[in-house]
């Protein structure tokens, strides 16, 4: 048998997981010099996009921009996209295996890290993942509910995400309606009664991971009035030092933005978005109903590690919140995939620069590499995934070089269509999805909003005209 | 972003070398695996010092019977260790000040991997990356137009 790569045998490539990582690996792949390839990329739910769909916030539209790009490697000939496939349940390692030179793992980190506090399992307690998937549609998680009658809400962490679910819940029904959130959270969300969120940080502004556009963002909500703790935001003697030794433009800038918060007055909005920083939730208490009914705070102080990080230690000091509903975002972890060995400690698949290790040799697996998030951890921004993707592409055209490559029984992309039609005969294809893009930025033109999307697989379905 | 992340991509192995080994096997082991450190551990696989391939210079200047010596003869002792939680740029910091080139990371005092200033450099280069992909993404958005590359 020739080597693949070439017109005689292109080389196969399948690609698990249809987000950023995934398609920059495809795009990657397809500008190699020389290389003749092929890749089929799948995914559990039948739309593409990943978290650019899924995650990224309704109000934060620009960033979605990408996905144009994303169009543009999909028109490639040599690229096919089957939605709605899942791998353990469709699909096995194995088949893959059976029809493939090599195989792309990229499906990111689908579950969040908990707090690991008592409490945590009371109702009104979340995961800010599932809101987030909630109010964009996601079609395994848009029949959650969660209890907007509480007049406090807090939410744990201060990343972006934490950032996203703190203005998301603050905005007003008018700034939500021009969004492409899902509907049903439109209505949601509208009907609100929370008047406070809390966002909490367990170390000070400097070190917080939000961005300085997220911080600023905070500060200018139609409907919510900012505010911080004067006593909370202002740099510590061991953040000064730092700052002094190492000046860094954008944490300074991010301290004044907070520390303009600590002076406003309120305006009389109807809403307060409250920043407290250098405070842990050690306790969420149950209102007697198995709900919560308030949290309990411990204050911080910062103490640097070896290498100079300035982490959280707890003080004496307690402070109880009377909030009503919990969105923990204290950071996210790659759920196994079925048949690949992964990395308990990381949270990732077993990789060394993207190819799949052998849990026992702790060698490379031939065939099976690894990009994104479940390779890296839940890191950097989504064109971050570019260069991640790249390293992991680069190991893949070394390995062909060395005719490092899978021997698939029958690598014809007439073969596992044959399959997944079996298996799964209700998949979408890429023209599919460009249908129902059309048919969701209509029906968005119609009420002025960029699009609004369909959130149940059935109804995609019958949009399709398949039901 | 925290350093675990630079040890997630970076497969379990941590090659690592006993006290009482001898500086040839030191030496073939940084060659076999292509690395310019090894993290010395005692039984419990604790790290207890480092070997860096310019400890191994400095003493073959001195001493043509270097090969037999002892690692321990010639290993670094005092150790900045890291965490998987440190922050990546404060690790960056530390290692540039302190001309630190090999930082082995730790777990409740378990070795769990070991980091190059060369990663912390990727992974810092890779960051900018992302931020100047995202905001080349956000202006074509912005103009309706692709921008240079």
């Amino acid at each position: 048998m020739t080597r693949p790569g070439t017109e005689a045998q292109p080389l196969r490539v399948a690609i698990v997981g249809a987000g950023p990582a995934g398609f920059y690996a495809t795009d990657q792949l397809f500008r190699t010099p020389g290389l003749v390839v092929e890749v089929d990329m799948y995914d559990r739910v039948p739309t593409p996009y990943g978290l650019v769909r899924a995650g990224v916030a309704p109000d934060h539209q620009k960033i979605k921009a990408v996905t144009a790009a994303f169009d543009k490697v999909a028109a490639n000939p040599a690229f096919r996209f089957f939605g709605g496939v899942e791998l353990g349940r469709h699909l096995s390692v194995d088949d893959l295996r059976a029809h493939y030179h090599m195989v792309l793992y990229t499906t990111g980190a689908q579950t969040d890290r908990r707090m690991g506090i008592p409490g945590e399992d009371l109702q009104r307690s979340h995961a800010a993942t599932e809101f987030v998937a909630w109010y964009n549609g996601h079609p395994d998680y848009r029949d959650l509910t969660f209890d907007l009658s509480q007049e406090r809400a807090a939410v744990v962490g201060v990343g972006n995400v934490a950032a996203d679910v703190a203005r998301i819940l603050s905005r007003t029904p008018e700034e939500l309606a021009a969004t492409d959130i899902a509907d049903y959270a439109l209505e949601a969300l509208s009907a609100s009664r929370i008047r406070e969120v809390y966002v909490l940080g367990r170390r000070g502004p400097a070190q917080a991971a939000f961005t300085n556009p997220e911080v600023r963002e905070l500060g200018e909500l139609a409907g919510a009035d900012v505010s911080a703790q004067p006593e909370e935001v202002e740099p510590d003697e061991l953040t000064r030092q730092v700052l002094e030794r190492a000046p860094d433009r954008a944490t300074q800038k991010k301290i004044e933005i907070i520390k303009e918060y600590a002076r406003r007055t309120p305006t009389g909005k109807p809403r307060r978005l409250v920043m407290r920083f250098l405070v842990s939730p050690v306790e969420l208490r149950d209102d007697g109903t198995g709900a919560v009914g308030g949290m309990r705070l411990v204050k911080n102080r910062l103490y640097a590690t070896a290498t100079g990080t300035l982490q959280p230690k707890a003080t004496d000091q307690v402070e109880d919140l009377p909030v009503g509903l919990v969105f923990r975002s204290v950071g996210y972890r790659g759920v196994p995939v079925p048949g690949v060995p992964f990395n308990d400690d990381w949270g990732v698949i077993l990789n060394a620069k993207g190819r799949v290790l052998d849990p026992q040799t702790k060698h490379p697996l031939v065939g099976q590499y690894t990009a994104g998030w479940i390779k890296r951890g839940p890191t950097g921004v989504i064109g971050t995934n570019k260069p991640d993707a790249a390293e992991t592409v680069a190991g893949m055209i070394e390995d062909l070089a060395r005719d490092i490559h899978l021997r698939p029984a029958d690598p014809s992309p007439a073969a596992v269509e044959r399959l997944i039609r079996e298996r799964q005969p209700q998949y979408l294809s890429y023209q599919d999805w460009l249908r129902l893009d059309e048919i969701e930025t209509r029906r968005g033109r119609e009420t002025g909003k960029p699009r609004v999307k369909f959130t149940r697989v059935k109804d995609m379905l019958a949009a399709l005209g398949r039901a | 972003m925290t350093i675990a992340s630079l040890l997630a991509k970076k497969g379990p192995k941590v090659v690592t070398v006993q006290p009482e080994q001898t500086i040839r096997q030191a030496l073939a082991l940084l060659a076999e695996h292509n690395i310019g450190a090894l993290v010395v551990v005692d039984p419990e696989s604790r790290p207890i010092g480092i070997l860096s391939e310019r400890d191994v210079v400095r003493a073959a200047v001195r001493d043509e019977a270097v090969f037999t010596k002892t690692v321990s003869a010639l290993m670094t002792r005092d150790v900045i260790l890291g965490l998987p939680q440190d922050d990546l740029e404060s690790v960056g910091r530390t290692m540039t000040d302190k001309r630190i080139r090999h930082l082995p990371v730790v777990d409740q005092r378990r070795l769990v991997g070991i980091i190059s200033i060369g990663d912390v450099v990727k992974a810092q280069r890779d960051l900018y990356r992302g931020e100047v992909e995202n905001l080349q993404m956000e202006l074509t958005e912005e103009h309706g137009r692709p921008t240079a590359r």
